[in-house]
C-alpha cells in the first residue's frame, strides 16, 4: 500500500521536474573569485554590486545604453539646490511580501551612510533623506548635486522591518570579517531571489515571480560558482558545464573564437588597473628599509612608473587585450582628457639614477600585495612587474592571495605596495577622484586612497568638483586634479581592461562597459 | 670464499660487489640500468642546478617579459638559447625543471627519510614490546591507512597555514610539506617493520641478548634492527616516488610549495593556464619530467625489490 504511494509521488515528481524541465532557463554563470558578501552596503565591489544588482534595487538604474532610467522611483524633481524628491513606485514588494515604502527608502539610505558602509563615495554630498509621505523621499544634499542621479544607481533599497528583525541595521562590518544575518541572506524588490548560498562554492538565484518589472530575457535560475583555475574555468565553459564566463583568460580567446559552440563580446571596460604606494608612514612596514619610507620621494615613485613596461604587459600579459594609460579613470568618464592620456616610456637608466639620487643606490626589498582572484591576469601582472622592477634593482616580494583576504587587507590601509582595479559606475570623473586621489577624510574621500596619497591642490580641485555644476568648469578642475597627481606620480596607472565575455553559443546578452551581466536582459535558447 | 676475510680492503669490496648477485641481475636488465642512470642524472643535475642550468629562473634580473612564451627552439619561432622555451614570465623551462626537479627531490627524499625514522621506530617498539603498546601503534596506523595520504596532508598544511603567524608561512611552507608527507607514510614502514619484528624477537640471538642483560632498546635497535632493514630500504625507495608525487599533487592543487621556489607540481599548475591557448610547452615538459622521474624511481624500487627476494631468485 505505502509502496503505490511513495511510487506515485516518485512518479508525480519525476512529471514536475520534466514539465519544468521543458521550459526551465538556467544561467550557469562562472568568474574566478566569489561574491564577497550579500549585504548591499557591504562592499563596494564590481561582480559583488553585479550581483547584488539582480536581487536588491536602487531608486535609478542604467539601462542597455548606460543611460539612467527609474527603477524603484518613477519620477524626480529638485525642489531646492539642496533637495531633491523622488516618487517610489507604487505596489513593489520586497521578496518576503513587505511593502517597498518611503520608510524603506529613507532607512536604505541612511544605512548607506553608516560609517560601516562601503558605499560613501555614492553618498558624496548627500547629507541625508526625510518622508514626504508614503509614496515620497526627500533626499538632502550638501548644495547641488550635479551627479546625484549617477550616484544614486549604486545605492540599494532594504527592508527596513527585516533589517531590524534580524538585526542587521548597519552595514557589516567587511574589513574586520564580521558576519551578520544579511551578509548570507537576502530580501530586496529585484527580479531574482537568493536561494541559496555556499561561500566560495556556489550562489543560486531564482526568479521572483512577483517583480514589478517586465523580463526581457528567459532566465528563471542564476547559478553563480566561482572557478579560480583559468584552464578549469575554460574547460568547464566548452564542456557547457556553465553557460557564461565573465572572465574568460585573455590568452584562450582566440581559440575561444574559433570554438563554435561558443561565442566571443568583447568591449573596453570602464576599470582602470594602477598600483599604489604607502605614502604616509614614516617607515615602510614591507620593506627592507628601516626608519624611512622611500616611497614618501617623488623620485622613487617615478623611477617604479619608469621602470614598469606597461605595452610590454599589454603584450606578454594581456595579449593585446588592454589599453595602456597614464591616468586614472577611463575613456567613457566624462572628464577624461586624451591630452593628459600619454603613457610614459620606460627608461631603465633614468629610474636606476632616480632611484640613487633618492638615496637608494642599492635599490630595495618591498612586498607588492596583489590579489589573485579579481582583475584580469592579477597574479601575472604582478609577477611581471616584479621582474621588471628588479631589473632597476627594486626586490618585489610577491604577496597574492584571494579577493576576500585581499580587500579586508588593504582597507585596513595594512599595505605598502598594492594592485587596485577602479571602475567608475557613475561615469563621472568625481567618483575616481574623491575616492582614489582625495586626502583621507570623512565620507567618500579617499575611501580607496589605500596609500594616502596627498596633496592640497588636489583636495582643492575634487573639493570644487564636488558642486560644480558647468561641465566646461567640471572639466577644467578634473584636468588639473589629474595633471598634479601625474607629476607626483601619486599611482602608476597600468590600463584599462578590455572585457571579453565568453558564453554558449545560445546565450545571448548585453555586453556592457561597466562589467555587469544582467539576467533580466539574458536568453538562453 | 677468500676474498671474505679482506673485508676492509676498499678493492676487495668494490671487487666483491662487483661479482654480487645484485650487481649481475642489475647488470642483465637494461631497463634498470636506464633508470638507474636517469635517476643519478636527475639527482645530479638537481644537486648542481646552479651550474648545468642554462639559464637561473630565479634571478629576476636576467628576466626580459618579452621573451615570454617563446616556443621550444626546434619550432618555428624557436630561439636556440631556450631549448624547451620560456614560460609566461620568460623563464627559460628547461632551467624551471632543473630548479624544480630540485625542490621535489629534496621534499621527497627528506620526507621519505623522516617517514622512515618513526615508522621504523614504531614499528620496532611495536613489535618488540607487544601488547597494548602493540595494539595502540596499529590502530593508530589502522586509522590513518584509511585515509589517503594526500587528505592527510592537505590537513596538516592547512593547520599549519591557520595556526602559523601571518607572512612566515611562505619561510616554513616547505617543512611543512616534508612533515605533512612524512606524516601521511609512516604507516608503510611501521607495518613492515612490527612484521618482521615479531618473527625476529623469539630467535635464539634476540634471546641470547636478552639473557645476557641486555637493555630492551639496544635488542631493538643492535639486534633487531639491521635483519629488518632490507624490506625498509626496499619501501623505502617506492616511496620517495610516492612523495614526489604528493608533493607534486599539493603544489597542483595551490598548496605545496610557493611559486617562488616553484617544484615541478607548481610548474605543471602554472603551465595549465596556458593549454589551451597552445602554450603547451609550458605544463607537458616539467609534467613529463616529474614522469620520467618518479618512473625511473619506481622501477630501481621494483628491481630492488625482487633482488632481494631470496623466493624471487
Amino acid at each position: 500500500m505505502s509502496a503505490t504511494i511513495v511510487l506515485r509521488a516518485a512518479t508525480l515528481a519525476a512529471a514536475l521536474a520534466f514539465g519544468a524541465a521543458a521550459d526551465a532557463k538556467t544561467l550557469r554563470w562562472s568568474s574566478q573569485g566569489d561574491i564577497l558578501t550579500m549585504d548591499p552596503h557591504a562592499q563596494n565591489e564590481g561582480l559583488n554590486n553585479a550581483v547584488s544588482d539582480h536581487i536588491y534595487e536602487p531608486l535609478v538604474t542604467r539601462g542597455k545604453d548606460l543611460k539612467i532610467e527609474p527603477c524603484l522611483a518613477t519620477s524626480w524633481k529638485a525642489v531646492s539646490p539642496a533637495a531633491t524628491q523622488f516618487k517610489l513606485r507604487p505596489g513593489v514588494r520586497f521578496h518576503d511580501g513587505t511593502p517597498f515604502t518611503a520608510d524603506d527608502a529613507v532607512f536604505s539610505i541612511e544605512r548607506a551612510l553608516a560609517p560601516t558602509s562601503n558605499f560613501s563615495p555614492y553618498m558624496q554630498g548627500i547629507t541625508g533623506a526625510r518622508k514626504v509621505d508614503e509614496q515620497t523621499v526627500e533626499i538632502a544634499t550638501r548644495g547641488p548635486n550635479p551627479v546625484l542621479l549617477a550616484q544614486l544607481t549604486e545605492v540599494r533599497m532594504m527592508s527596513k522591518a527585516w533589517a531590524a528583525r534580524h538585526n542587521v541595521l548597519k552595514p557589516q562590518d567587511y574589513k574586520n570579517k564580521e558576519e551578520t544575518y544579511a551578509s548570507r541572506n537576502a530580501n530586496g524588490t529585484g527580479p531574482f531571489v537568493l536561494k541559496s548560498r555556499e561561500a566560495d562554492v556556489k550562489t543560486v538565484l531564482v526568479l521572483n515571480s512577483n517583480w514589478w518589472g517586465k523580463m526581457e530575457g528567459n532566465v528563471n535560475e542564476i547559478v553563480y560558482q566561482p572557478i579560480k583555475q583559468d584552464g578549469t574555468r575554460l574547460a568547464a565553459l566548452l564542456s557547457g558545464e556553465v553557460d557564461f564566463v565573465l572572465d574568460p583568460p585573455p590568452q584562450d580567446i582566440p581559440r575561444l573564437k574559433k570554438d563554435p559552440k561558443v561565442k566571443v563580446v568583447e568591449g573596453n571596460e570602464n576599470r582602470t588597473i594602477f598600483f599604489g604606494f604607502d605614502q604616509w608612514r614614516d617607515e615602510l612596514q614591507y620593506a627592507s628599509v628601516k626608519g624611512k619610507n622611500p616611497f614618501r620621494d617623488q623620485r622613487v615613485r617615478q623611477a617604479f612608473q619608469l621602470a614598469i613596461d606597461v605595452n610590454a604587459l599589454k603584450t606578454q600579459v594581456m595579449r593585446g587585450l588592454s589599453t595602456p594609460t597614464a591616468v586614472m579613470f577611463a575613456p567613457q568618464v566624462d572628464g577624461y582628457d586624451r591630452a593628459l592620456d600619454a603613457v610614459t616610456k620606460p627608461d631603465r637608466e633614468r629610474a636606476r639614477k632616480l632611484l640613487a639620487e633618492a638615496g637608494y643606490p642599492q635599490g630595495f626589498e618591498v612586498t607588492l600585495d596583489c590579489p589573485n582572484n579579481r582583475y584580469i591576469n592579477d597574479e601575472k601582472l604582478c609577477q611581471a612587474t616584479a621582474a621588471m622592477l628588479a631589473q632597476v634593482n627594486v626586490k618585489v616580494r610577491l604577496n597574492a592571495m584571494p579577493r576576500a583576504t585581499y580587500f579586508a587587507k588593504i582597507q585596513k590601509f595594512d599595505t605598502s605596495f598594492y594592485m587596485l582595479g577602479w571602475g567608475v559606475p557613475t561615469f563621472d570623473s568625481l567618483y575616481a577622484l574623491q575616492s582614489l586621489l582625495r586626502t583621507v577624510g570623512q565620507g567618500g574621500d579617499g575611501n580607496f586612497n589605500l596609500g594616502k596619497y596627498s596633496n592640497p591642490k588636489v583636495d582643492a580641485a575634487i573639493d570644487a568638483l564636488k558642486t560644480e555644476t558647468d561641465p566646461a568648469k567640471r572639466k577644467a578642475l578634473t584636468r588639473e586634479a589629474l595633471a598634479i597627481h601625474k607629476a607626483d606620480v601619486g599611482h602608476v596607472p597600468l590600463h584599462h581592461q578590455v572585457i571579453p565575455w565568453a558564453m554558449r553559443a545560445n546565450v545571448s546578452v548585453v555586453h556592457r562597459a561597466d562589467n555587469r551581466l544582467v539576467a533580466r536582459w539574458v536568453k538562453v535558447n | 670464499m677468500a676474498g671474505e676475510q679482506a673485508g676492509g680492503n676498499a678493492g676487495g669490496a668494490l671487487h666483491r660487489f662487483f661479482d654480487s648477485d645484485i650487481f649481475h641481475s642489475f647488470k642483465g636488465s637494461p631497463v634498470v640500468v636506464i633508470a638507474a642512470v636517469l635517476t643519478v642524472a636527475c639527482i645530479l643535475a638537481a644537486t648542481f642546478a646552479p651550474w648545468v642550468a642554462p639559464h637561473n629562473p630565479f634571478d629576476l634580473r636576467t628576466l626580459n617579459l618579452l621573451d615570454a612564451f617563446t616556443p621550444p627552439s626546434w619550432t618555428e619561432r624557436g630561439n636556440p638559447a631556450y631549448l624547451l622555451g620560456t614560460d609566461d614570465q620568460g623563464r627559460d623551462v628547461l632551467s624551471t625543471i632543473i630548479y624544480g626537479s630540485r625542490m621535489s627531490l629534496v621534499v621527497g627524499l627528506l620526507a621519505t627519510i623522516l617517514a622512515m625514522i618513526v615508522g621504523v621506530t614504531l614499528g620496532l617498539v611495536s613489535g618488540y614490546a607487544g601488547g597494548r603498546i602493540d595494539a595502540f601503534i596499529m590502530r593508530v596506523a589502522d586509522i590513518q591507512l584509511s585515509f589517503p595520504a594526500i587528505l592527510i596532508a592537505l590537513l596538516i598544511d592547512g593547520v599549519a597555514r591557520a595556526v602559523l603567524p601571518k607572512g612566515s608561512h611562505d619561510e616554513v611552507v616547505v617543512y611543512v610539506l616534508i612533515l605533512a608527507i612524512a606524516a601521511s607514510g609512516w604507516v608503510g614502514y611501521a607495518r613492515t617493520v612490527r612484521g618482521s619484528t615479531l618473527v625476529e624477537r623469539n630467535k635464539e640471538y634476540v634471546q641470547a641478548a636478552r639473557v645476557i642483560g641486555r637493555h630492551p632498546v639496544a635488542i631493538m635497535f643492535s639486534h633487531v634492527l639491521p635483519n629488518v632493514l632490507g624490506p625498509v630500504l626496499v619501501l623505502a625507495t617506492l616511496q620517495v616516488g610516492a612523495a614526489i608525487i604528493t608533493e607534486s599533487s599539493l603544489s597542483f592543487l595551490g598548496v605545496g610549495v610557493p611559486p617562488t621556489q616553484p617544484s615541478l607540481g607548481t610548474l605543471i599548475r602554472v603551465g595549465n593556464d596556458f593549454l589551451f591557448s597552445g602554450e603547451w610547452w609550458i605544463t607537458v615538459f616539467p609534467g613529463f619530467a616529474l614522469v620520467l622521474l618518479v618512473l625511473a624511481i619506481n622501477v630501481l624500487g621494483d628491481w630492488l625489490r625482487d633482488a632481494l627476494n631470496p623466493k624471487l631468485r
